[in-house]
């Protein structure tokens, strides 16, 4: 039976569910000229859970139901980073929604669910929790990409994001279901202690290729990540933002949880194949990215890349390597709501800034947010003194300490190449000028602009000031 | 103030680069304004430098250290000695110098150029003043970010192809050095420079650290073979951007070498000196001849600048040769101080000339020698200064630009007539190329109508060029006090570089 102390536990991720239960019952019974108010409402929620998992954030790891559900700093982390980004992904969209018709109560309440999605995952104990907390977000994620149904377009990436996201799970399972069989048990900790004195250890073995298979699927790693583009491409810019971002977190809880608190004694076996598929990663998608015309593609290739840096981290399989790839997962989150953000920003009613070349000469007409975008796209390429170099050199020195010199250096070399794409769209903006029918100052929505700046200038602030946060990544592996 | 001073150098001139920028596209001379307040204060303020640092001491002093991360031991550290401090008036007075300059001729989004301007102050100044591995490779890295700006916004026809040549280019220097300096963070836990040039490495590992850094560096300064995003960044850049490039960045490589290279991979330094010997003899006599044939004026001083790099790292180089092979301490401080001498005179020499093809620029729109011709018949003030610069760029006696390499060949003697010999072919060469830069430029008949209409320097322009003039004869007949100024801290050098680490 669940005691009080486990509902006390769960207390954030119970008032979320409650809360996206209220918003769809209220958008049923709302007067459409009254639904504006969903927007604030569903903003406040999340809010309010963000303070609810600082407010009751545990001074030591606590478990509830069992041991499915550990709540510890890690995660507190992630959810904190989850639910802010998601705030962000709201505000950003509104406008955007509201200029195509768009704004329907379903995208609110979807996001909730599939943030509730991400909040389990990272905090899951046992695999099955895993695959629930997953199966919310991704189950959510389909339905958010295919959201806008008039598109075909939309509806063609989110069929292939459903048909290769079920294969991707059914590996996961069937890997999961292997290392039960190995071990015999399905919670993370006993996983962690049976792996040593399992009589199979072939079976684990292959039980572990096959979810790294579903890790790197969720990354969007290569050679999984062939979604990634056509996804990125065909949802809608808000639910882009939203898998850039929320998402991003949440696969590296899960790719946390099963390789360190589940599998961490394989990881003599997992750590070369995760530095091949980094390296892999990382090749791809800076390689690829330069020949995009499509801004919303370049950045889908620029994920697939920075996966690969976040993998670099993990590949270390120590604490300073999973803080660098944690540190590594929000910078690429907040950087990324900014990229998508300007996309958002400057988008309008048929209109979806969505080329390259729709940037042309932006500094003539909105210098803001070509600042913005700027900021953006030098902290993306690991440009000091912005926030994305620190990550990058995080998970640098987490190879070399690994002893992967070979890696770091393969990061190094990557590192320049994918220099060119971001410094293209600077120079698009920069550089070029401007053209009829490209993006100019759109953007009505103050609360918008106000935000966008914020988490634009974010980026340099943390550059300078990244100690705290560092700090607090660290202390959540235990480290001084 | 004097406890921050140095962060005070750094800031103030970032910070004014908000209002500046807050100016606003409507109000241009608001910003110029407020660009040259800001300059000049820094300035100023760099002045307290001089009574602040104790020439005689030497050593790292002005220290302001603070914990940055505190997790991973990072420390903003800030210190200078002689040497920063002859680098950091160099930086803040061209600075001056820039932004006066570009006054009337910027006229395009001009807060954004002097903003720019001022980041990139500020950045060059952190780079002097750091003591922190990582702290430098930020300000290193950073100042990447407004020179790309500059360049590719107010530079000429093809500035976007240069300036993305110039930010690739030097990244991918820059990036190798970063593993080296996180593989030293992994031996020693620390970025403090002071604390990696004590620690232990062995020949393979300072062997690949030293590649690493000469990569790095060699790029900035540039050496060749690397040296060809040189020629296109300055011909590309608006003059303020060339004389910035030319005047201070490029110091920031022959820096980083004194700084990392030296007291940190001494052995492999001192193992493969004849590598960077023979590059800044290539640099000397081929890159000579290299500039001898050009046709575009800013080509041609860009190269003369590649080749006058080569008397800064041939002087740092033939030091090791000196005092490691030979002992021969005494004569390497020569070398030493040749190299500093040469750096700081290069940078107002070079400074000077690219202001005066700016000069040209501005008037004619172009910058072809063969377009030129009789400049002297209607621009006698200009002709004035141009063959003073262009005397002191083939380092004429009297001139600071003989100083530095007279100093290194003296020295360069010492440890194989060979290299001095193939070191004084600049005195030839050099005199060359900008004798017949100023024959064809200067000198002769007017043949293109346009140059007939050219009217002498204005006021403004005679302000900048006199300050750039007046300072290349003060270093030329009385380099005493900046000999002094870094004596100690050279000496400091040299004995470092005896030291062995395996």
């Amino acid at each position: 039976m669940p005691t009080f102390n486990d509902i006390l536990v769960l207390l954030p991720e119970f008032y979320l569910v409650a809360a996206a239960c209220v918003l769809l019952l209220a958008d049923a019974f709302m007067k459409p000229e009254q639904r504006w108010s969903l927007h604030w409402l569903s903003i406040v929620v999340l809010l309010m859970a963000g303070f609810l998992v600082i407010a009751g954030q545990p001074d030591v790891t606590v478990t509830a139901f069992g041991d499915m559900f550990i709540r510890d700093q890690t995660s507190e982390i992630l959810k904190v980073f989850a639910l802010l980004c998601t705030v962000l992904v709201f505000i950003y969209a509104r406008p955007y929604l509201l200029d195509r018709k768009q704004f329907v109560g379903e995208f609110y309440t979807l996001m909730i669910f599939a943030t509730i999605g991400v909040m389990l995952l990272v905090s899951a104990g046992n695999l099955v929790m895993i695959y629930l907390g997953l199966e919310l977000l991704t189950l959510s994620s389909y339905a958010l990409v295919a959201l806008n149904r008039d598109s075909p377009l939309s509806s063609e990436s989110a069929i292939k994001y459903f048909v290769l996201g079920a294969l991707s799970s059914g590996m996961l399972l069937y890997g999961m279901s292997m290392v039960y069989g190995a071990t015999g048990t399905l919670d993370l900790a006993q996983l962690h202690a049976a792996v040593p004195q399992s009589a199979m250890p072939h079976l684990l073995v292959f039980g572990l290729i096959f979810m790294l298979v579903g890790i790197a699927f969720k990354l969007g790693a290569a050679p999984f990540h062939m979604w990634i583009p056509d996804v990125y491409q065909g949802a809608s810019t808000p639910v882009t933002t939203f898998i850039a971002s929320t998402s991003k977190l949440a696969a590296f809880g899960m790719a946390w949880r099963l390789l360190e608190t589940g599998l961490g004694d394989l990881s003599q076996h997992w750590q070369p194949m995760l530095a091949v598929i980094a390296v892999l990663s990382m090749a791809i998608g800076n390689l690829v990215a330069i020949v995009q015309t499509n801004l919303k593609r370049m950045l889908a290739y620029s994920t697939i890349s920075h996966m690969g840096y976040l993998l670099m981290g993990l590949v270390n399989a120590g604490p300073e390597g999973y803080s660098a790839a944690m540190f590594y997962a929000i910078s690429y989150a907040l950087m990324s709501t900014v990229a998508f953000g300007v996309i958002l920003a400057l988008a309008r009613a048929g209109f979806e800034c969505e080329e390259i070349a729709d940037l042309k000469g932006l500094n003539q007409r909105s210098p803001w947010f070509a600042a913005l975008m700027a900021l953006a796209m030098f902290s993306l390429a690991g440009v000091p003194p912005l926030f994305g170099f620190y990550a990058k050199y995080l998970v640098l020195q987490a190879a070399i300490d690994a002893h992967m010199l070979w890696l770091a250096l393969a990061g190094a070399v990557f590192a320049i190449i994918g220099l060119y794409y971001y410094l293209h769209v600077v120079k698009v903006m920069y550089f070029d000028k401007a053209e009829e029918g490209g993006a100019d100052q759109s953007a009505p929505d103050m609360s918008m602009r106000v935000v966008l700046s914020l988490n634009a200038l974010a980026l340099l602030v943390l550059g300078v000031y990244w100690g705290p946060l560092l700090g607090w990544c660290r202390h959540s592996f235990g480290l001084g | 103030m004097f406890n921050h001073l140095l962060s005070l150098l750094i800031w103030l001139p970032i910070v004014g680069a908000v209002p500046v920028l807050l100016a606003g596209a409507a109000r241009p001379n608001v910003a110029r304004w407020l660009a040259l307040l800001f300059m000049v204060l820094t300035f100023v303020v760099s002045l307290f430098l001089l009574p602040q640092y104790d020439a005689t001491q030497g050593g790292m002093q002005l220290v302001e250290s603070h914990l940055w991360i505190a997790s991973l031991n990072v420390h903003y550290g800030l210190a200078v000695d002689g040497i920063s401090v002859a680098l950091i008036l160099l930086t803040t007075i061209v600075g001056i110098l820039v932004v006066i300059g570009a006054w009337e001729v910027i006229q395009n989004k001009t807060h954004q150029y002097m903003a720019a301007m001022l980041v990139l102050e500020g950045l060059m100044i952190g780079v002097f003043c750091a003591t922190d591995a990582l702290l430098f490779y930020v300000f290193f890295e950073a100042m990447l970010i407004p020179m790309f700006i500059l360049i590719g916004i107010w530079g000429g026809p093809r500035r976007v192809y240069a300036t993305l040549k110039f930010f690739i280019y030097t990244f991918l220097g820059s990036i190798f050095m970063l593993i080296a300096l996180l593989y030293l963070y992994h031996k020693a836990g620390t970025f403090d420079l002071r604390t990696l040039a004590a620690l232990p490495l062995t020949f393979t590992e300072q062997a690949w650290i030293f590649f690493a850094f000469l990569l790095a560096f060699a790029i900035k300064v540039p050496m060749v073979p690397v040296h060809t995003w040189l020629p296109d960044a300055h011909v590309e850049a608006p003059t303020g951007g060339s004389v910035v490039l030319a005047a201070v960045m490029l110091k920031v490589g022959t820096y980083g070498m004194l700084r990392f290279i030296l007291p940190i991979v001494p052995d492999a330094g001192a193992h493969f000196t004849w590598v960077v010997v023979l590059l800044s003899l290539v640099a000397i006599v081929y890159i000579g001849y290299v500039a001898l044939v050009q046709e575009d004026m800013k080509k041609l001083v860009a190269y003369s600048s590649v080749a006058h790099m080569g008397f800064v790292t041939l002087g740092i180089f033939i030091a090791f040769m000196l005092a490691r092979e030979l002992g021969d301490v005494d004569t390497a401080r020569l070398g030493m101080q040749g190299a500093m001498v040469q750096m700081i005179s290069h940078g107002f020499v070079s400074g000077a000339m690219f202001t005066c093809i700016g000069v040209m620029y501005d008037r004619l729109h172009t910058r072809l020698i063969k377009d030129y011709g009789g400049l002297i018949n209607v621009m006698p003030w200009f002709g004035f200064f141009y063959v003073l610069f262009a005397m002191a760029n083939c380092g004429l006696p009297g001139t600071s630009g003989f100083v530095g390499e007279f100093m290194v060949i003296l020295a360069s003697f010492k440890a194989s007539p060979w290299i001095a010999l193939f070191a004084a072919f600049t005195l030839i060469i050099g005199a060359g190329y900008t004798l017949w830069l100023v024959k064809r430029v200067l000198w002769g008949e007017i043949h293109n109508p346009h140059v007939a209409e050219m009217k002498d320097i204005s006021g403004r322009e005679t302000l900048v060029l006199g300050a750039f003039a007046a300072l290349v004869l003060a270093l030329g007949i009385w380099p005493e006090p900046l000999i002094h100024l870094m004596d100690s801290s050279v000496t400091q050098l040299v004995q470092q570089l005896a030291i062995h680490k395996i």
